[in-house]
Formats: structure tokens, sequence, C-alpha cells
């Protein structure tokens, strides 16, 4: 069992109202499966996923990954569980300028602890394998949006997570470029990575294999698709 | 990791050259304010300092008190208490005494040809060598045995030399002080300024001579005592006294009719005042080093508002705490750093200016150096750590929502 929530809840303080973003979340995801999260805004989907991506600590419940828990670490453990086990895709790339490509792709090592020469040949790899070391010396301004968005993946998948979390990963793209983005995640998928992947386009969802619909903070639905 | 945080650090300031360099300027002034100030103030320190020890070491000078005409009190040592007497009772009853030298001085007109100078005539004994470090340049010091004679000799101060014979050799040359013929028998080593005046504008004449042949009187109006250490010095400043207001028969509550002043005091008092100018200058400075300093924590507050976004982003890729701290501290530091460096150059440089260009006394201070760069170190620490541990303190979730 890769993923196990059991009864999370997450309650905000806003301006002295509480705000029950979670009401009581129990959900697992196995290893290698690619789940969509879907609801609309409010729905407490963004808050699910920040506790998944171990952003967030939940009020109350459990949440073990890879058999830990992780409910309960204080920041810096949560950091480090990022930075080891969770690969971030975002909607706006969140790439830093100023930044090569590749020194972009090797940050997350830096925060890991590899050596220089190490971090900059595995995020060369990584390039390769989405198909832009050519760009390897690029800023991200030289870059297109498909193109960002696949240096964000690369970024993602270089310290070898057990999980990569994407949130609108195509919501800034054209349809072309969604798509080549799209087929990255499912190659990704069927490579055995766990994916996780928060839309409100139904399009979207439809690449992966079990689709959670949220809503008001509670699971609403919880679809396994037959492909 | 360390070097990670450096290389990011170095990279976030290279993104905002003009903003750091101005930021950097604030240190940079602070510490070469700080340096060229303390070497401003040193400077006048040694000069005070050489030009007290200029009139002589552990130096005693006794003159006569106020005279008392009718109630009126005339100028200090304008009273005629002092005489040779006096000046022989103190060699002879006091320790602790290498040289003493009774003078008299008053302003006379010298003439050589169709050259005329007015300088102080000092009449003395040769023991005023010793006391007051006159070297002689050319010829020589008139002897004990000019002084019984009431020999008729001069030597000159550097000074009169120069204005009385525009570079002719004036030993053996004949000079009428006040129309009395002199013969010019040496000239003194130039010894610049002191405190009290140009030291070689002076004729120096036998004690005698200048008492009889040329001012008609017989009392003296100083004594100069050397005294054998700084360590004896108050001892026979006391010694003097008691000796001086037994031989003038002055009743217990009398007032002095002298004074003895201890240069060894004047010249501790001066030490005092010029410390404590140079104290102040540097605080002044070290206030500019302090804004500098503020300025360092305003632009890294406005660097770290402005960078949040980046914050959140590599605290999602695992970024701890001390990560994001390191981060903007050795930014904070790099600019204090690299500002003080600079700003060392620049006191150093400006104290070399202001002594070329103002012709003042300036004396570089390796403490001054060391202690205004530890300064803005520790400025970049102190002002730093503030915005620093505002970044590394950000929620990530709220970072990356930052527009």
């Amino acid at each position: 069992m890769s993923i196990l929530l059991s009864e999370v809840t997450k309650v905000y303080q806003l301006g002295g109202e509480r705000v029950n973003a979670l009401a009581g979340i129990t959900l697992s995801i196995s290893p290698g499966e690619f789940t969509a999260i879907m609801g609309p805004s409010g729905s407490g989907k963004s808050t699910l996923m920040n506790i998944l991506g171990c952003l967030d600590r939940p009020t109350t419940g459990s949440y073990m990954l890879d058999g830990q828990e992780v409910a309960t670490l204080n920041d810096d453990q949560l950091a480090i569980t990022r930075n080891k086990k969770i690969g971030f895709v975002f909607q706006s790339f969140n790439l830093l300028p100023r930044m090569s490509t590749l020194q972009n792709v090797a940050l997350p090592m830096v925060y890991a602890g590899v050596e220089k020469k190490e971090r900059l040949a595995r995020a060369e790899q990584v390039l390769a394998m989405v198909g832009l070391e050519s760009r390897m010396n690029h800023q991200p301004n030289e870059l297109s949006g498909g193109q960002r968005q696949r240096v964000a993946i690369a970024r993602a998948l270089v310290n070898d997570p057990t999980i990569i979390m994407a949130d609108e990963p195509t919501g800034n793209l054209d349809t072309k470029s969604g798509d080549e983005v799209m087929n990255i995640f499912s190659e990704l998928n069927s490579q055995g990575r766990t994916i996780i992947l928060v839309t409100h386009e139904p399009d979207i969802a439809e690449y992966a294999g079990r689709v959670v619909y949220v809503r008001d903070g509670l699971i609403e639905r919880d679809e396994w698709k037959v492909r | 990791m360390f070097s990670e945080s450096i290389s990011i650090a170095l990279a976030g300031l290279k993104a905002n050259k003009l903003r750091a360099m101005l930021t950097m300027l604030g240190i940079i002034i602070g510490v070469g304010a700080v340096i060229a100030m303390v070497s401003i103030g040193m400077g006048v320190k040694d000069k005070v300092a050489t030009s007290i020890a200029g009139l002589g070491s552990n130096l005693l000078v006794v003159t006569p008190g106020a005279s008392n005409a009718g109630g009126s009190r005339q100028a200090a040592g304008s009273s005629i208490t002092l005489n040779e007497k006096d000046a022989l009772a103190i060699t002879q009853e006091i320790s602790g005494i290498n040289l003493v030298a009774p003078a008299v001085t008053r302003s006379y007109q010298v003439v050589f040809g169709n050259q005329n100078w007015t300088t102080s005539i000092q009449g003395t004994t040769p023991d005023i060598q010793g006391i007051r470090n006159y070297n002689i340049e050319e010829g020589s010091f008139f002897t004990n045995q000019d002084v019984e004679t009431r020999a008729r000799v001069a030597v000159l101060g550097k000074t009169v030399a120069e204005n009385l014979f525009n570079g002719g050799t004036p030993i053996g040359q004949t000079i009428r002080i006040n129309n009395a013929p002199f013969r010019v028998v040496g000239v003194l080593e130039a010894k610049g300024e002191s405190a009290g005046g140009n030291q070689d504008d002076t004729v120096i004449i036998p004690l005698k001579t200048a008492q009889e042949r040329l001012m008609g009187i017989t009392y003296i109006q100083n004594i100069n005592v050397q005294a054998t250490g700084t360590d004896v010095i108050y001892q026979v400043q006391d010694d003097i006294t008691t000796l001086l207001r037994a031989r003038h028969k002055l009743a217990a509550t009398a007032p002095d009719d002298f004074t003895v002043r201890n240069m060894v005091a004047i010249m501790a008092a001066a030490d005092e005042t010029t410390s404590m100018i140079t104290s102040l200058l540097a605080v002044v400075a070290g206030l500019s080093l302090l804004v500098g300093g503020i300025g360092i924590m305003n632009i890294m507050l406005v660097s770290v508002t402005e960078r949040t976004r980046e914050i959140g982003i590599r605290k999602a890729l695992g970024a701890r705490y001390q990560n994001i701290l390191l981060q903007f501290l050795i930014e904070a530091i790099v600019i204090s750093v690299t500002g003080g460096v600079l700003g060392i150059v620049l006191g150093i440089g400006a104290s070399y200016g202001i002594s070329s260009v103002a012709g003042w006394n300036t004396v570089i201070s390796s403490l001054a150096i060391v202690a205004a760069f530890a300064f803005s170190v520790f400025i970049g620490l102190f002002f730093g750590i503030y915005p620093a541990r505002k970044a590394a303190l950000l929620d990530p979730i709220e970072a990356l929502r930052y527009e």
C-alpha cells in the first residue's frame, strides 16, 4: 500500500471562521496507480493535494506514505519527505527564472545532498527522457509552455520519487502540448510510477485509470475505469 | 551544502547587481568612514603627542605666579619670585633629577647686515640642550664657561638663521640683538612646530649674558627640570613645590607664588582628549555603518518578499528551513563582507588622500581595520538573520500561491 489516508480532516481558521476543507477522507492509492482527483473549486481538492504532497499536515487523521506516518512529521521532516518521495508538477510550471533548464532539473538533488557532478549527469539523463537534452542550457523563458512543463516533469522525476503529483499540469497549455504532457504521464505510469493528477477537465482525467470526485471536503465518487 | 548555499546566494545577488551594489555602498561608506576617521583621530593624537614630546621628555617647568600690584593681579609668570638660587637648590636638594636649566625669555629685534627679524631670545644654560632635545646642526652650543663670563655668543634656531642669512653660513658672524653685538657659535637642527609654536624661531644665549647685558634683571622666568623618568616625575613635582614654598617662606595658608607644570600630566591630558576625539569620530562613522546595516536588512526584506514564490518552489522541492535560512543569510553576509573589503580599501585610500590633500597627519590603524571589518560581518549577520528567518519560515503553500 503506497498511500493510505484514513479519516483525514483539515480545518482552517479563516478570519475567525472555521472552514472544514476536508471533512474526513479515507483513500488508498496503490503503487503504480494513475489517479485523477476532480471536483469543483472549493471542493477541497487542493487541500487534499497539499496533504498528499506533504506540503501540509492533516488536522486529524492519519496519512501513511510508503508505510511511514507523515501526518505528525515536523516541517523539516516533511521537506525531506517531499524531496525524496514526491515529485511536483504545477500548472504554472514553477521553474526558477535565471537558471538554466539543467540547473532547474538538478535543483531537488541540491537539497538531497547529491554531488554536483552526479547531479548534472543525472539531470541531463532525465532531460533526455523528456526529449529536451538539446535545451539544457536554455533558460525557462526561452522555452515554449509545453517544453517548460516537460522540464518541470524532468525535475519532478530526478530524485526518483514514489509519487508524481500534478496540479492542473495542462491548465496553461494548448491542446497539443497538453496531450504531449499527458502522454508523458501515461508513459511514466506504464513504467510503474504512481501518478496523482488534480484537474477539473474531464478530458484530462480520461488519461487516468481511476477518478476520485471530491465535493465539500468528502469523496463523492471513486471510479475505476476498465481500459 | 554550505558551498551550495554560497553559490545559490551569489546567483541571487547576480540577478540584482545594481541593487546589491547600492546596498553594499552603505557598508563600503560605513567601513571606509570608520577607518578614515580613526586614521585622522590617531593622526591628531600622534601629532599632539610628538609636539608635546618635542618640548622635552619628563619635563617639569617651574614658572613664577602672578604678581600682585596694589590688589591688581598681573598675568601669570609676571612675578619675579624665582631666582637662580632656587634653580641651584632644586639641583642640589631634590633627587630624581637629570638636568636643570633656568631661563629668561624676551622678544627682541635681531639684525644682521640689512636683514632684521624679531624673535624670542632665550637666556639659559647648556643643560637646556638635553632637556629640550636641541641638536646642533652647525658649530657648537655655548658652554657653562660662556654663562659665567657673560659671553656675547648666540645659538640660532633654524628659522632665525634662514631669515637672517638667506642660506649663507652664520657661524662666526656677528649679529646685533637689541643693538648689542653677539657672535654666532651654532645653529640648531630644525624641530618644527610644537605645542607653543615654532620651536625654531628662537635665539639662545647664555643666561647671565641675557640677564645682565640684555634685559637688566636678576630674577629668572622659568626653571626647566628634567626628571629621571615618568615614575618619579610626580614625586619630583611635589618635592619642588615643598622646597620652593620653604625657600620663599610661604605661610601654610598662603597660595604658591609659583607653578610647577608637569609635561607628563599635560601629555596624559592631551592624550585623553585626543583619544576621546578619536572615539567620537569612530562612533559617528560607526553610526553610518549601522545605517548601512539597516540598508541591508531593508533590501533583504524586499528580496524575500519578491522571491516568495521562489522560496515556495524551493520548499516544495525539498528545501529545509536551514537551506533557505543559509541562502538569504549568506546573501546578506556576502554584501556586508564584500562591502567591508571595499570599505577597507576606500578607508585607506581616503586616509592617504586626506593626508596628502589637506596635509593632515593620518595614522592607519590595523585595529580599526580589523574592528570595522568584523563589525561589518556582524552587521551582515545581525541584519540578515531576520529577513532570512522570515524567508525560511514561509509556509510553502502560501508561498506557492504568491503572485
